[in-house]
């Protein structure tokens, strides 16, 4: 049956049931949805919905407690490698080396990802120019601000193409002129590569511009699926954040978010 | 080749850019050096027993390098706390091409540490008895490096705070330096402390340290190389695994 299914459909990402607990908090519950190949396709949520887990458990780096998934047709569980080569990724949390400069890291990275030499040097040329730090390539990263930091990450995420480019809140603290340049960029790469992008965000203009299909996404759980017009037929709403707060019956929690936050910087140090 | 080139490339940057890990690394190395060489050394000396830090200079050349080696681990929970970590488990390349990049490039750094030492030791007045056999010294140092690069990488895989790692370094390393021959010889030991020093990889290193440095050997040195080795890779192998079961 299932062989069937995916024959018949192209979904380059395919999530059944996937559920995650660290230890007796449910993070991710039992959530369902697939990807179409070329997709834009966005998680909306506020911080603690579980965004992150998922992407860390389709990336390979963490392990789900139960739930199937496919990734390029490959389970990120048994098949990393293939599922590996198959994806690039922006993280949420920091992920430089703060003792090598700029240029270096994405030296590294492109070396790790097998981007050939020259592709290589004239992509992250064009890279670090795009997000101007090009004149500071060979500085310390640790010497930059957050907001360097953060464009850093983001080129470097896309010096090797890859069929699925999953961007974890890759705007987070940038201002928006910086961030509508970036989704351009990616935007771009969406349209002449055919790439699938996942992102997730809590910014709901973001959601609403860039992603053909958004879920949204509160306590673990999809509470909504569609394109941004759907999820507004559905809830006879006229904004996304008017669906959202019909969906979740919440606004961003903005505040009980960051006390989540807090706990899980806690629970991080202790392991 | 160029995943592993590029990791130990990182390596030695990191380490080159940090001068006090270098100067700090050489601190306890030295005191050994002065402790002994200038202290004990007169004492032993006066009672006829030749030059003392002759004997000791292999032993405090392994010592260095295995606490440059063993600790070099730390990066691994360095880098899990400050994210980098991430890159390498999301990229695309063999858990033991990463283990082998990392493992070169600590075990590099180490080397270069047990040569710093061995320059000290010589600057303190020790004298190799045999010249020829240098480069076989440092390719002994260069096995012992790598066992124990390899083996501070795999218990680094198992831990993610800094503290639990020391920890279990400090138990670790003394025993193993005290009961490797480092500072006394291996012969005349008691059964129990005998069997010890046989199981213990450093007495190898040791060994072969001392054949090529000063010419007295327990084991010989086809004993020492091999030993060496198959350890080496039996770690490295464990290694990969445990680094492939890191989860962030
Ligand atoms: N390693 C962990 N251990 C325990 N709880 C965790 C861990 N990682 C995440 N969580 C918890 O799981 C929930 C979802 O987190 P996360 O996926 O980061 O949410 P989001 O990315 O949507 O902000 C949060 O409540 C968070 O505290
Ligand atoms: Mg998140």
């Amino acid at each position: 049956m299932f062989m069937e299914n995916e024959k018949i459909n192209n979904n380059i990402i395919e999530v059944q049931g996937l559920t995650k607990k660290f230890s007796d908090f449910v993070a991710v519950d039992n959530i369902s949805f697939s990807v179409d190949e070329g997709e834009i396709f966005a998680f909306l949520g506020p911080n603690g919905a579980g965004k992150t887990t998922t992407i860390k458990i389709l990336t390979t780096i963490l392990q789900p407690t139960s739930g199937k998934i496919f990734i390029n047709g490959s389970d990120p569980r048994t098949e990393q490698n293939d599922v590996r080569r198959a994806f690039g990724i922006v993280f949420q949390d920091p992920s430089l080396d703060d003792e090598l400069t700029a240029l270096e890291n994405m030296e590294f990275h492109g070396v790790l990802y097998k981007v050939p030499k020259e592709m290589r040097q004239k992509r992250i040329e064009e890279l670090l120019k795009y997000v101007e730090l090009w004149d500071r390539r060979n500085e310390l990263v640790k010497k930059f601000s957050g907001g360097m930091k953060r464009r850093l990450e983001v080129a470097r995420g896309l010096i090797h193409h890859p069929k699925i480019l999953f961007l974890d809140e890759p705007t987070l603290g940038l201002d928006p002129q910086t961030r509508n340049h970036i989704w351009n960029y990616i935007k771009g790469l969406n349209q002449t590569e055919k790439m699938t992008v996942f992102l997730t965000t809590h910014y709901m203009e973001e959601a609403d511009k860039i992603a053909q299909r958004i879920a949204v996404i509160d306590h673990g759980k999809i509470v909504a699926m569609g394109t941004s017009a759907q999820l507004k037929e559905k809830t006879k709403t006229n904004s996304l954040e008017e669906a959202f707060l019909a969906l979740t019956g919440n606004i961003m929690r903005e505040e009980e978010a960051n006390s989540t936050d807090r706990l899980r910087m806690m629970r991080r140090m202790r392991h | 080749m160029s995943t592993i080139y590029i990791l130990w490339l990182r390596q030695l940057k990191r380490y080159f850019r940090s001068k006090s890990r270098i100067v700090g690394s050489l601190g306890q190395p030295l005191l050994f050096l002065l402790a002994f060489g200038f202290g004990f050394g007169q004492v032993y000396q006066k009672a006829g027993g030749g030059n003392y830090i002759t004997f000791l200079a292999p032993g405090i050349v392994a010592m260095g390098i295995i606490f440059t080696a063993l600790f070099s681990g730390i990066e691994i929970i360095w880098d899990r706390q400050f994210g980098f970590l991430k890159e390498t488990l999301a990229a695309p390349v063999s858990r033991l091409k990463i283990m082998l990049g990392r493992t070169l490039g600590g075990a590099t750094v180490a080397s270069f540490q047990g040569l710093l030492v061995l320059l000290l030791a010589m600057a303190a007045g020790f004298r190799p008895q045999n010249i020829a056999f240098l480069p076989l010294a440092l390719v002994f140092m260069l096995l012992i490096s790598l066992l124990f690069t390899a083996l501070g990488t795999a218990i680094a895989s198992l831990l993610s705070d800094m503290q639990g790692f020391q920890l279990i370094m400090n138990f670790l390393i003394m025993p193993l330096v005290f009961l490797s021959g480092a500072f006394s010889p291996l012969d005349g030991l008691p059964k129990a402390l005998t069997a010890i020093t046989v199981v213990n990889p450093l007495s190898y290193g040791v060994d072969g340290l001392c054949h090529t440095l000063i010419g007295v050997s327990h084991f010989g040195l086809l004993t020492d190389f091999m030993v060496l080795s198959v350890v080496t890779v039996a770690i490295l192998i464990v290694g990969s695994y445990l680094f492939s079961k890191i989860q962030i």
